[in-house]
Formats: C-alpha cells, sequence, structure tokens
C-alpha cells in the first residue's frame, strides 16, 4: 500500500515519504522535521533544502488554523466530474504551516468565511483511498 | 550590457481550432514577421521554439519546426515555462545575443490546444501545479486564481463588479483586434452572468483556450540597425520564481514572482513604473490583471480596482493596459501569449498599432506569467 492511494486521483506511485499515507490511516496529517537544523515542513519533505539532511522526523499538524482562502470549483478536470461543486483552500496551522486541500463540503451551509477557524479531520475514498479535509473547528 | 533589438513580430490569428497542422500554423507567423520586413530566413542565425508541451502529439518540436520554416542547419532548441514560455523564450535570446554567440536570433511562441477536450486540457493544466500533493484533489488554473481573486477580495474589499469592468475593458478592445478569439461586444450584465467555473470567478472572468502562434525576431545593435528601420530594444529583463505549492506561498492578494521580477526589469532599464507609457499584462483571468496593476507598481496595493473604475487602464487613462484585448479577448495560446504582447508593445513602440495606438509611446511593459505565478517576466521595451 503505497502513495497512490492518496487522494482522488493519484498522480505519483512512489515517494520517499510514503509513510505520510500510513499517517492519514491512523486518523493524523503530518509534516517533516529536519533533524539536523529543525526546519518544519509541509507537506512532508524526504530532503532538508536549508541543510541538506536527509534525516527527518515526522509531526503531526494539530490544533485549531485559520482560514486563508477558498472556492467552490463548479467545474472540474477529467477524472473529478462526479465530485463537482468541491470545495479547496488553505489555511494557515501553528507555526505557520500552511495546509492545501478540500474543504469539508457540509461548511457551504454555515457559510465560509476566510479567517474561519478549521481543523483537519482524514477522509476514507472510495476503494480503499484516503485524503484530508478542512472542516470547521 | 550590448544592445539588442526586436526587429519584426508576427502572430497568427488566434482561433478556437486552427485548420492545420502546428507546422502550418508556425509558418503563418513566421510569414507575418517576414512579409515586407526584408529580413529572410538565412539571416536567422538560431531559433527557439516556445511551447507547453502537453499539449502535442509531435515530440520534439523545435526540430520540426525549424525544418519547416527552412532553418536547418542553424541551432534551435525548446525552451518552456508554461504559460510564459515566449517570455522566456526572449530572454535567453537576449542572453545568445548579448554573450555575441549570435547576431540575430528568432523566439516563436505556439500551442495548438484544440487536439484535446476542455475537461482533459484542464486535467493537464492542473498537472502544471503539484501533482503530488495538490492534483489529487481536483485542481485547475481557475480554482487557482479565483483563491487569489478570494484573497484580493477579503485583504482589500475588491468586489466581482470591480473584476467585470476588466473584461468589459478587455471586450472594448477585443471587437477591434482582428486576430482576437473572442471579438463579441459584451455589456457588464453580461458579464456579471452568475455563471460560475470556481467562485468568485464567473465564465467572463475566465480566458479561452486557442490556437495560436508568435514570432518575434532579435538582432545585435549592429545588425538591428542594418536589417530595421525602427527597431524596438529591450531595455530591462526580470524573472523571478516563487513556490508551485500554494502551502509555499505568503499571500493570496498578488503574486510574488510579478513584484520581484518587475523589480529587477526597471532597475535594469533604470525606469519606474510611473514612466510605462503602454502595458500588456497576463489576464488569464481578470483577477490576474487586477494584481499585476498592484504588482507591476501601476497602483499601492489594494488601489488597482480605483484604476479600473477610474478607466485609468483605457488607451486614454494614465497607464493604458492590455488594449489589445488581451488575454481574455484575444485567447490563450500558451507558448503563444508571451509573443503576442511582446508583438503588440513593439508596434506600439513603433507607431504601427493602428486603431489601439497609444500616442507617443516610448516606453512598454510586458508582465507574463506561468502557471499560478511559479515563473514571473517583466521585460521592458524603448525606442532608444
Ligand atoms: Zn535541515
Amino acid at each position: 500500500m503505497g502513495f497512490e492511494q492518496f487522494g482522488v486521483v493519484s498522480f505519483t506511485a512512489t515517494t520517499k515519504v510514503e509513510k505520510f499515507v500510513d499517517f492519514l490511516r491512523e486518523g493524523k496529517v503530518c509534516g517533516t522535521i529536519c533533524k539536523a537544523c529543525g526546519a518544519k515542513f509541509f507537506p512532508p519533505r524526504s530532503d532538508c533544502n536549508c541543510c541538506l539532511s536527509d534525516d527527518m522526523e515526522w509531526f503531526e499538524i494539530l490544533g485549531d488554523g485559520n482560514l486563508l482562502t477558498y472556492t467552490e470549483a463548479m467545474y472540474a478536470p477529467a477524472g473529478f466530474e462526479k465530485d463537482v461543486p468541491y470545495l479547496l483552500g488553505v489555511a494557515e496551522f501553528k507555526d505557520g504551516a500552511k495546509v492545501f486541500g478540500r474543504l469539508d463540503k457540509s461548511m457551504l451551509e454555515g457559510g465560509i468565511t476566510p479567517g474561519m477557524k478549521i481543523k483537519l479531520k482524514t477522509v476514507n475514498l472510495e476503494e480503499g483511498r484516503i485524503s484530508y479535509e478542512l472542516t470547521s473547528a | 550590457m550590448p544592445k539588442v533589438g526586436v526587429i519584426a513580430v508576427g502572430q497568427s490569428a488566434f482561433v478556437r481550432s486552427y485548420p492545420g497542422s502546428i507546422r502550418e500554423l508556425a509558418f503563418e507567423a513566421f510569414r507575418d514577421a517576414l512579409s515586407g520586413s526584408g529580413i529572410k530566413a538565412n539571416d536567422i542565425e538560431a531559433s527557439l521554439i516556445c511551447s507547453a508541451p502537453e499539449y502535442d502529439k509531435q515530440r520534439t518540436p523545435a526540430g520540426l519546426v525549424a525544418e519547416y520554416l527552412g532553418l536547418n542547419p542553424q541551432p534551435t532548441f525548446y525552451v518552456e515555462s508554461v504559460c510564459s514560455s515566449s517570455s522566456s523564450g526572449l530572454r535567453t535570446a537576449y542572453a545568445l545575443i548579448a554573450s555575441g554567440l549570435h547576431e540575430v536570433v528568432m523566439v516563436l511562441g505556439f500551442q495548438k490546444m484544440s487536439e484535446i477536450s476542455s475537461a482533459e486540457s484542464q486535467e493537464r493544466m492542473g498537472r502544471g501545479a503539484d501533482i503530488q500533493w495538490e492534483a489529487p484533489f481536483g485542481t485547475m488554473m481557475p480554482a487557482y486564481y479565483a483563491m487569489h481573486a478570494r484573497g484580493h477580495f477579503t485583504k482589500y474589499g475588491t468586489t466581482e463588479e470591480d473584476l467585470a469592468l476588466i473584461r468589459l475593458k478587455s471586450s472594448t478592445y477585443g471587437v477591434i483586434n482582428e486576430k482576437a478569439v473572442f471579438r463579441k461586444s459584451l455589456t457588464l450584465d453580461k458579464i456579471m452572468e452568475p455563471k460560475y467555473i470556481a467562485t468568485p470567478l464567473k465564465m467572463m472572468d475566465c480566458c479561452a483556450n486557442a490556437d495560436g502562434l508568435s514570432c518575434i525576431i532579435l538582432a545585435s545593435e549592429e545588425r538591428a540597425k542594418d536589417l530595421c528601420k525602427k527597431p524596438v530594444w529591450v531595455k530591462g529583463l526580470g524573472m523571478a520564481t516563487a513556490p508551485i505549492n500554494m502551502a509555499g506561498r505568503d499571500t493570496f492578494s498578488g503574486l510574488k514572482c510579478a513584484q520581484l521580477a518587475a523589480k529587477r526589469a526597471y532597475e535594469m532599464a533604470g525606469v519606474g513604473p510611473k514612466e510605462i507609457d503602454v502595458a500588456e499584462v497576463h489576464d488569464c483571468f481578470t483577477i490576474a490583471e487586477m494584481m499585476a496593476y498592484e504588482d507591476l507598481g501601476f497602483a499601492e496595493a489594494g488601489q488597482g480596482k480605483e484604476l479600473i473604475r477610474n478607466k485609468e487602464t483605457y488607451k486614454e487613462g494614465r497607464i493604458p493596459v492590455n488594449v489589445d484585448g488581451g488575454l481574455l479577448s484575444k485567447g490563450h495560446p500558451i507558448g503563444a501569449t508571451g509573443g503576442s504582447q511582446i508583438r503588440t508593445i513593439a508596434l506600439q513602440l513603433k507607431g504601427e498599432a493602428g486603431e489601439i495606438q497609444v500616442p507617443g509611446a516610448k516606453i512598454g511593459l510586458v508582465h507574463n506569467i506561468g502557471g499560478v505565478g511559479i515563473y514571473g517576466n517583466v521585460t521592458i521595451f524603448g525606442v532608444d
């Protein structure tokens, strides 16, 4: 079970950070921290561009974030048609970690405003695929 | 720096679906550039072929195009930075000439997008973003620019109607541009119809795909004076990049790559935004033109809306922008777009822009963005 299980349609089969998907299965959305210099990365990276180290450990993105922006997509690229309409957005969490992804569709009912509190949750998709979503905190 | 001049410009008509092959489309702009210029194929010492490769069935198009245009056995190679490919081509041509390696270099930008469906093309364009971390969510260009529109609205109070005013200006000039794909006259009501593509962007906030080609020929100072009566000189070249991933961006109300590219171009040219007489900016979406006003310093951050509300970017305004209709009306054949913008500015500075001529224009600017602000190219041209 590898990285090709991530998201609605995956375009990447192999990556050194495929453990990201194992963490999703445990309900965690994780980035990486460089053990040598402390640089923090989301999305996770296996190589530190600050100090060139490849010695990384995982950290979980916890707590509430702040929604920076979003859109409701009324059309979709090939392969995503059945999801229309869907929400995409970016939120900022502790230490400046920014997370891009789908927003929980149920958020449309309560109204969405940039600046609102956001938390992350993992979501199981069809055929054993898995992803994460931004949802109201 | 040695002087490098634009000595000929050409463009095919931009159309929804070109009834011919890539080589034939290439020939149309090549013929347009060379016709009446006195320049011959054997004056061209090297050619740079620019496009976004994923739309073509043809692999390695540079070799194919060079053969059809009769440019063998001179050097040719491919330059790519998606939507700003031909501006990156111009930058490369400048370097080839300024270094003394070549004296006359052609930059040919093309795209034939009609070979694949719109959904397929959205999927390919979406893959111009990060395919590992973003494309699995179903990304497409309108959604990325829509997030910037929302960011701009939230921070500065810009409205959907402000964006509609940009499209209204575009259609004013699209109507009179014979090479534009979208030549219908539009009303504000029509533009404001709530046909959302990705909120808050509506149908009329988005440019159309097109087939098209542009051709720019550059030369060293000596050869330029020899081959062309009124060369237009490259005064400043600025290029900058920003993270491809939205998680790496610190703002959604402007494009950092454009701001830095502008700063670099202004510094090299020794001019500031107030000295620009006419500009072509990358309006793939209305919000992109709004951000360009601010990123280029034509307006303070957040004040772009005042420029368009006061019609300052119309031909008669303080800083005319996209008076050829821009991408919104001309259409956006990815690899050809930058060259088409350069062509408009060259014609403006030569006083040969016809109905859209900005009187006495001496310094012009081209802002050409690749991806959602991954690559920013800003180029400044002048008459002396
Ligand atoms: Zn490090």
